[in-house]
């Protein structure tokens, strides 16, 4: 039944919701789009890689085809020591992060510098590819850009691969994925707030850090301490392995899980992990029946729980 | 229900759709709250049931929250369209059978996307969790069929005038559908950074606002003034809650990431839009109580408006917290704190529930044409329900502050967590009620079903007395 009212209701409906959307989606979207990556924000979706959460090459969040971060003090094309940087290996078929895709999103600067010095336009992603972050001097301002060293010096990932040391290497991109999926930012924030936290957790983030990584898991519920700086505060391994195998270990009232099931079936040592007779001797240590709680496992290479530390770890 | 989903329309009898959307709410609702519960006692003792990913704090938390807010809230939700719409528009449902394929549909693509979820397959954004290409099925699934039915039920209608209820009806499930598919978007289209965090919360807070609220507020347009037999306190109220709902309510995104480093211009727009909800919420409250005139007693004898009128006075507590505690001078203090989970179940346990609870007694009294098994049983539902709601938002709440200054006075964290200890068991505690009591409801409502008294053609239910 028409009713005069209610066509010019309808009218007035979609004019309300649209300027509402436009206000709050186009004009935040058109401001933020502008804004140029930091070499922070560079690092970490190098770092990531595409997706931190599902995506086709990594339905179950296992974290596949993800880049590795290694730390060389040897170029791998030509044997010779440089110093000391941080390379992003993509393997082959391993998809880039979102500023090698999209470049636009890296804001202009940057995106210049990268496309004519860093050559990320001939970077391919079915032969992978070695990344690293520079700086350039634009006039007096110094502008991060992304570097593909396949190109411009020949890097290959096997290569650098294999000119990083084991412990010079760290799955962060898996572990970004493991953090996903286990729910650390139910827990903890990777965001340390503006007005008061850069006191304990460190610098609240800036603008450009975060362009190109998806998602931010910046956590809404804080009932651990900010991770962003976490790295810099605590960068020990062995607190790591102990904490994540159970927090209760070096924090007797600490309320987080223990994610000793990230240490898969075998120990770095390929000794198979014996979880029922180490919750044991750990109930008996409780009980004061034990000196000392049973040792923990070091995770293997490929665990998991490796991958998470190296995340952690990373968390400068 | 199975034997309904092929039969001819004309065959299936009218309110089998919104009776199924009902008891699904139900049971969803028993399981969203076993699962807080069973996530609260996480908090509380971290060891219990400990080592097992799958039973882990950070594979069941999102389940929790979205099985209450997709399962209970919006199934209360479609059961109450489904009935309300027509009975407004003095018509039949649109399309049985559509409603009947949409509640089967939204339980199996429900528990498709939790259990997923349930495995880790997230996407890693809060509320918006479930991967994308299950959100599509929720969007063609579940919200477009259910969207279809309120419209066209609305256009069908054998009324002159549209009532509020359906205003809100109508323009909730089309602000959904949008909020839902730009929500997502950020999946869809693989959108970074800051984008994709405010996004992130846009659909968040669009989710509370433009669909939530004003669909839990239409449900007391029409319980309230169907069960007292007074009219609406005024039409004009209700147009100003609708636009001021339309115009303040879907702007505030951004003060959910006030420490975030977002545009300036966008946090002190949002902020300031953020107190202005309090024009819709007190047009709302306010309508609502003066509607209740003379009929005061009501809210003691009768089920329906016990739980109706409760959830409306929790929306005071909570649009005024709501809109201070977004503002910069306060929320530095207590963002990411506790404070901020008591808010949500003051919004979504206390508020909301109370109202969806209201229109699913209510409904399934007068669909199924029998009067409600026992009052002492809602009676004791009501009761758990308020009771266990006040525990976990005072003890939360209180939890919040300790958090807060213990971020001010830079105290070393894990003083915060001994701190917070007993009141982390009282949320357990409370939490627990809650759940319990709905056990007890589905218990009621099965009954009613069965045993309820035969309602006498042209009665309503709250027109005979109960029997126990
Ligand atoms: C139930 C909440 C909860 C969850 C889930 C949780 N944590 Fe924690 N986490 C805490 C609490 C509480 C502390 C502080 C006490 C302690 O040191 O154990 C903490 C401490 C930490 C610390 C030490 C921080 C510092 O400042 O020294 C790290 C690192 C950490 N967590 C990483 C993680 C990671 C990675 C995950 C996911 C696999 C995770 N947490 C999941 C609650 C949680
Ligand atoms: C209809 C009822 C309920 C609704 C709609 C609801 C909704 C929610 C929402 C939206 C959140 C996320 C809060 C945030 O991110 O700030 C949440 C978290 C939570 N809820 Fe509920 N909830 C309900 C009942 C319960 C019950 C009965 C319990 C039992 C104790 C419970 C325990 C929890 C817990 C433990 C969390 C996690 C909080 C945290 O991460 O700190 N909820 N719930």
């Amino acid at each position: 039944m028409a009713f005069r009212e209610y066509t010019i209701g309808t009218r007035m409906f979609g004019l309300a919701f649209g300027t509402s959307m436009f206000i709050t989606l186009y004009m935040p979207a058109m401001d933020m789009r502008d804004v140029a990556v930091t070499d922070i924000g560079l690092h970490r979706q190098l770092s990531f890689g595409r997706v931190g959460g599902f995506s086709y090459e990594d339905p179950w969040l296992q974290g596949k085809a993800k880049p590795a971060t290694v730390m060389i003090d040897k170029d791998p094309g030509t044997g010779s020591t440089i110093e000391a940087t941080t390379a992003y290996v993509y393997p082959a078929g391993t998809p880039f992060p979102n500023g090698i895709r999209h470049p636009v999103i890296l804001g202009e600067k940057p995106r210049l510098m990268s496309e004519s010095l860093g050559k990320v336009g001939l970077a391919d992603d079915t032969k992978g590819a070695v990344f690293i972050v520079r700086e350039a001097d634009d006039g007096g301002e110094t502008i991060p850009y992304i570097e593909n060293a396949t190109a411009t010096r020949g890097w290959m990932p096997e290569a650098t691969m294999s000119v990083a040391s084991e412990e010079n290497t760290l799955y962060v991109g898996k572990g970004k994925i493991m953090f996903v999926r286990e729910g650390c930012w139910w827990c903890h924030t990777l965001l340390p707030e503006q007005t008061q936290d850069w006191q304990y957790f460190g610098a609240p983030p800036m603008l450009g850090d975060f362009n190109g990584e998806n998602p931010t898991a910046f956590g809404s519920d804080r009932k651990g301490p900010d991770l962003t700086h976490v790295g810099s505060r605590n960068s020990s391994r062995e607190w790591m392995v102990m904490h994540f195998f159970n927090p209760r270990l070096v924090q007797p009232y600490s309320i987080m899980p223990r994610y000793d099931y990230l240490w898969g079936e075998k120990d770095i040592n390929g000794n198979v992990i014996d979880y029922d007779a180490w919750r044991e001797e750990y109930n008996q240590y409780v009980a004061n029946e034990r000196i000392y709680p049973p040792e923990v496992p070091i995770p293997a290479g490929d665990s998991e729980a490796r991958a998470l530390i190296d995340f952690v770890i990373n968390l400068k | 229900m199975f034997k309904y989903l092929f039969a001819k329309n004309e065959d299936i009898p009218p309110g089998s759709a919104a009776i199924f959307f009902g008891f699904s709410s139900i049971l969803w609702f028993i399981v969203g709250t076993g699962l807080g519960s069973f996530n609260a006692a996480k908090l509380a003792f971290p060891d219990f049931v400990t080592g097992i990913e799958m039973l882990s704090f950070g594979h069941m938390r999102q389940v929790h929250v979205l099985a209450v807010i997709l399962g209970w809230i919006s199934m209360a939700f479609a059961m109450a369209m489904m009935y309300i719409t027509p009975a407004l528009g003095n018509t039949k449902l649109w399309s049985e059978k559509l409603g009947l394929w949409n509640c089967f549909i939204w339980n199996l693509g429900l528990s498709v996307g939790l259990i997923l979820l349930w495995f880790g397959v997230t996407s890693g954004r809060e509320y918006s969790d479930i991967i994308w290409p299950v959100d599509l099925a929720i969007i063609f699934g579940l919200l477009l069929p259910l969207g279809i039915n309120v419209w066209m039920t609305i256009k069908t209608r054998r009324t002159q005038g549209i009532y509020t209820t359906n205003w809100f009806f109508g323009a909730a499930t089309f602000m959904v559908i949008i909020v839902f598919t730009v929500g997502n978007s950020p999946e869809f289209f693989q959108l970074t950074g800051l984008t994709e965090a405010y996004l992130t919360w846009w659909f968040a807070h669009n989710v509370l606002g433009l669909w939530i609220t004003p669909v839990a507020a239409a449900i007391s347009y029409y319980i309230v003034p169907k069960v007292t037999g007074n009219p609406l306190y005024s039409h004009r109220i209700g147009h100003l809650h609708f636009w001021s709902v339309v115009v303040f309510y879907s702007t505030p995104a951004a003060h959910h990431l006030m420490s975030a480093p977002l545009p300036e211009w966008l946090k002190s727009f949002a902020s300031v839009e953020g107190v202005l909800i309090l024009v819709p919420a007190i047009a709302f409250v306010s309508n609502l109580l003066l509607t209740m005139s003379g009929k005061w007693k009501m809210f003691v004898e009768n089920v329906e408006i016990k739980f109706t009128i409760t959830g409306v006075l929790l929306a005071i507590p909570l649009n005024m917290q709501g809109g201070f505690q977004q503002t910069r001078a306060i929320n530095w203090y207590i963002h990411g704190t506790g404070w901020i989970v008591a808010h949500a179940h003051l919004a979504l346990l206390g508020f909301s529930t109370f109202l969806e609870a209201a229109a699913v007694y209510y409904g399934l009294q007068t669909l199924l044409r029998r009067k409600l098994y026992s009052l002492a049983l809602a009676n004791f539902h009501f009761w758990m329900l308020l009771i266990g709601f006040a525990t976990y938002w005072i003890s939360m709440t209180i939890a919040g502050l300790i958090q807060g200054a213990g971020k001010i006075y830079e105290v070393p964290y894990i003083d915060v967590v001994i701190a917070e200890h007993p009141y982390m068991i009282a949320r357990w505690v409370g939490g627990t009620m809650v759940f319990l009591g709905n056990c007890v409801w589905l218990f009621n409502m099965w009954k009613t079903m069965r045993q309820g008294t035969l309602i006498p053609a042209g009665r309503l239910p709250h027109e005979l007395a109960y029997e126990r």
